[in-house]
């Protein structure tokens, strides 16, 4: 019935006007304790000095752009995963290629590496993920072993094993994250919330509880229980696509990287954005961000090919890194912190000290 | 181009804000009084003006931004492959030269945010009108695309032939040195539209940001989508919130505690073995050494989950509880954390098991908990899921945390590892390079424990800096 409609598009129009009036509340709340800027707390710190870090292993052999990598437990071999469907593993201190495993699909966006160092899992345009166990018997393929665990309904954008082989978390750009039974296939945990394409999320180092966070194209970063699906905390104060969120090593903050050319800390615990990392001639959009051991320095990949390196803390840029031909796609601090590794659409990887 | 070009509403600037930057500094760049110093190029008896030198481009990129000169000359570079910037003469190299070579500033009109994507109609019409002029020798490439788009675009040929030979002859009535520059212009256009092979396309996005490949999703923003944006927000205006210079202080004391235990701002000893392709602190400091290393033992006092997350750390505190005749709180724990991450299908199993062990009347590792958790949680047993023991978990686990956890720390046994554990000297990297020590491979985690006696997978590492080939 006519009347119906128009009574719907009302009730469209006055829940839509709610949500923000409600946002604005929010912001307003939350800016009520800030009653310091970061790089103010952090002018008693020392600046840090001249940074030199190098390429030390350069991992050539993938036929197309690096999309994804993963450090595996033992702080010295990586998956990385490849437009052309390639997945390979590397022990990336000799360089060996270990294993190699060619996906069914293109663009191979996210792979993960189990903790057990056992097994690993991928997917992208094929709307799944799949977990290969690793083998190094010469009569089986490891094609042969493999299982479907996710399915969403457009590419998976990112995935994660939460604290055993036996679960595993993935963003997709469907829109949703979601929670798997890797033995089953069966979906544990389905988290709708974002308003377009999740891109990244990340496990918190939490000691009792269990969330993650995600970001996506519609400009947040939402923190998610993942007990009961609810979405916990949320932020949208990037201008663009957010591509890369991490923890910071405490657990009591994220940083996110972004197509708008920042990256950007939150505080969990006073509830907001608490630093902008930016500089005037950094135009390209930072697409894979992770930090030291001690939270010190943010490690950031962008597309005009270099990696930044800032200070947390004071806000400045320490470094910039050149090598890659083109853009940097993924970058991981090694488990250890003894390195980093950064993959890019030049086909290759390079391991940082 | 003198007809405009084919239908399309101009690029989804929101999903190129890089774009939008690099046109506000090619902007800057053009200013009469702060832009970049202006010249001009003469070309045998042509004057074109308003061309600068790569050097100068570069000069003022490093005052504007207060870079230095590599990171100047790279974002000089972008400008160029982006099609912003372009050189005049032949040949055209996709760098920026710091000779006396002179570039001009790309029109606006043929900007990559007002003319993407590039229609097919007008590459064939450019094609076509390079193929009249050069009398049919086309480079390789154009050569394949100009075929390809006859084949393609068939039935309306003519008029593509036609549109080319009018804008050849409109062209004619200009003066040269017009000429000369929207031919420039044109080409710059298409060479980062249709770049030649082996040159990447700079416009490529990936899939979901407009390449077509998998499209990006909108989500309906129907009323369910509102409703729960409103619920989350009703919920964070209740949050409890802490001062920022509380949160704050925090990271300064986390970094500056943490500060020696982060390699790569410390430093590691012996030495890091990616720098000098020595291994030994990976051997010093595997998962379950016997003789941990002074730092990691330091590490157990920072907090009490990173005690728990060390297996060498749990164990001195497994003995610890032992002791104290308190070992079933860890135990229970960990049985806790196993049932929480486990499979789907071992959980009635390992609930039933966790129950006859810890919580069971009389059982023989009975777990202290207060009453109210106890019985809520026997209540929840009923129907067990991944969950069930969580409240259990969170009590026993701030028991420990609260309790044994301090008094370990100030326990003899404690201050006996600290008192014992290595400090390993420095080793320097090795001042000769080629004196070439070869890198171990060490046992993947993947090979079957019965597999030990195996030979691990041969190093390959060659001298200097070896590079895996495919």
């Amino acid at each position: 019935m006519a009347t119906d409609g128009l009574h719907e598009n009302e009730t469209l129009a006055s829940l839509k006007s709610e949500a923000e009036s409600l946002k604005g509340k929010l912001e307003e709340e939350r800016a009520k304790l800030h009653d310091v800027e970061l790089h103010q707390v952090a002018e008693r710190v020392e600046a840090l000095g001249q940074f030199v870090m190098k390429t030390r292993r350069t991992l050539k052999g993938h036929g197309n752009k690096v999309l994804c990598m993963d450090w595996c437990k033992d702080k010295r071999r990586i998956v990385s995963s490849s437009q052309d469907g390639k997945v390979i593993v590397w022990d990336s201190f000799t360089t060996n290629k270990e294993h190699a495993v060619t996906m069914p699909c293109t663009w191979v966006m996210a792979c993960a590496y189990a903790p057990s160092g056992c097994a690993i899992a991928c997917g992208g345009l094929d709307n799944k993920c799949s977990v290969y166990p690793l083998t190094f018997d010469k009569n089986e393929s490891m094609a042969a072993k493999k299982k479907s665990v996710a399915m969403h309904t457009n590419y998976l954008s990112a995935c994660s094993f939460t604290n055993s082989d036996m679960q595993i978390l993935t963003a997709s750009g469907d829109g949703t994250c979601a929670l798997w039974d890797v033995e089953s296939g069966q979906l544990l945990q389905s988290f709708h919330g974002h308003g377009a394409d999740v891109l990244c999320l990340d496990l918190a180092p939490s000691e009792t509880g269990n969330t993650f966070v995600s970001g996506g194209c519609d400009k947040k970063s939402m923190v998610w229980d993942m007990r009961s699906g609810q979405c916990v905390q949320a932020f949208e104060t990037h201008e663009s696509d957010v591509n890369s969120v991490r923890y910071y090593p405490s657990g009591d903050a994220f940083a996110s990287g972004s197509d708008d050319a920042t990256c950007r800390l939150y505080d969990l615990r006073a509830d907001r954005e608490v630093a902008i990392y930016s500089k005037e001639s950094i135009i390209f959009g930072a697409s894979s961000v992770d930090f030291s051991l001690s939270g010190r320095l943010l490690f950031a990949g962008y597309n005009d090919y270099t990696i930044n390196v800032w200070d947390v803390l004071k806000g400045a840029r320490v470094s910039i890194l050149f090598g890659h031909e083109n853009r940097v796609s993924t970058l991981r601090v090694s488990p250890d912190g003894t390195a980093f590794c950064s993959g890019s659409w030049d086909h290759t990887l390079r391991v940082w000290a | 181009m003198a007809a405009g070009p084919a239908s399309h509403g101009g690029c989804p600037r929101a999903q190129m804000p890089h774009l939008s930057k690099m046109e506000r500094v090619v902007v800057s760049m053009q200013d009469p009084d702060q832009g970049v110093k202006m010249r001009s190029q003469r070309l045998l008896i042509t004057v074109i003006p308003h061309a600068v030198t790569g050097s100068d481009v570069v000069e003022w990129l490093i005052q504007k931004y207060c870079i230095s000169e590599e990171e100047a000359l790279h974002l000089g570079v972008l400008l160029v492959r982006h099609g912003y910037l372009y050189a005049l003469r032949e040949p055209r190299s996709p760098g920026l030269q710091l000779d006396e070579t002179l570039y001009r500033f790309q029109t606006p009109y043929f900007w990559t945010s007002t003319l993407w994507p590039a229609a097919e109609l007008d590459y064939a019409i450019y094609l076509a009108k390079k193929n009249i002029r050069k009398q049919g020798a086309l480079v390789d490439h154009e050569k394949e695309h100009y075929d390809q788009l006859h084949r393609k675009i068939n039935h309306t040929w003519d008029l593509v032939v036609m549109q080319a030979r009018e804008q050849l002859r409109a062209a004619k009535q200009r003066r040269k040195g017009d000429r000369l520059v929207i031919a420039c212009q044109e080409q710059t256009y298409w060479l980062v539209n249709r770049p030649p092979p082996g040159v990447p396309s700079v416009l490529e996005q990936g899939p979901g940001r407009g390449s077509g490949m998998a499209r990006r999703v909108q989500m309906t923003k129907n009323t369910d989508f509102y409703k729960q944006e409103i619920e989350c927000c009703t919920k964070a205006l209740g949050r409890i919130r802490v001062k920022s210079s509380v949160c704050l202080e925090a990271y300064l004391k986390f970094s500056s505690q943490h500060r020696p235990h982060d390699p790569i701002m410390s430093g590691c000893l012996p030495s890091n073995p990616w720098i000098t392709d020595d291994d030994t602190y990976w051997a010093m400091n595997a998962p379950n050494v016997a003789a941990p290393t002074k730092l990691r033992v330091e590490r157990w006092g920072f907090s009490f989950r990173e005690l728990l997350a060390d297996p060498v750390g749990r164990a001195n505190f497994m003995d610890f509880l032992r002791k104290e005749f308190s070992a079933e709180n860890l135990s229970f724990w960990e049985a806790c954390e196993e049932l929480r991450h486990g499979g789907q299908a071992q959980i009635p199993t390992l609930v039933d098991s966790v129950y006859q062990q810890f919580l069971a009347p009389g059982a023989a590792r009975w777990v202290n908990i207060d009453s109210q958790t106890m019985e809520r949680t026997l209540e929840g047993l009923r129907q067990p899921h991944r969950y069930v023991l969580e409240d259990a978990q969170l009590h026993i686990y701030m028991l420990m945390k609260k309790d044994s956890y301090p008094r370990f720390l100030k326990s003899d046994m404690y201050k006996g590892l600290l008192a014992e554990a290595m400090i390993l000297p420095e080793t320097k990297r090795r001042v000769f390079p080629f004196m070439w020590k070869p890198r171990h491979s060490s046992l993947s985690p993947a090979l079957p424990p019965a597999s030990a006696s195996v030979e691990p997978v041969a190093a390959a590492g060659g001298p200097g800096g070896a590079e895996g080939e495919a």
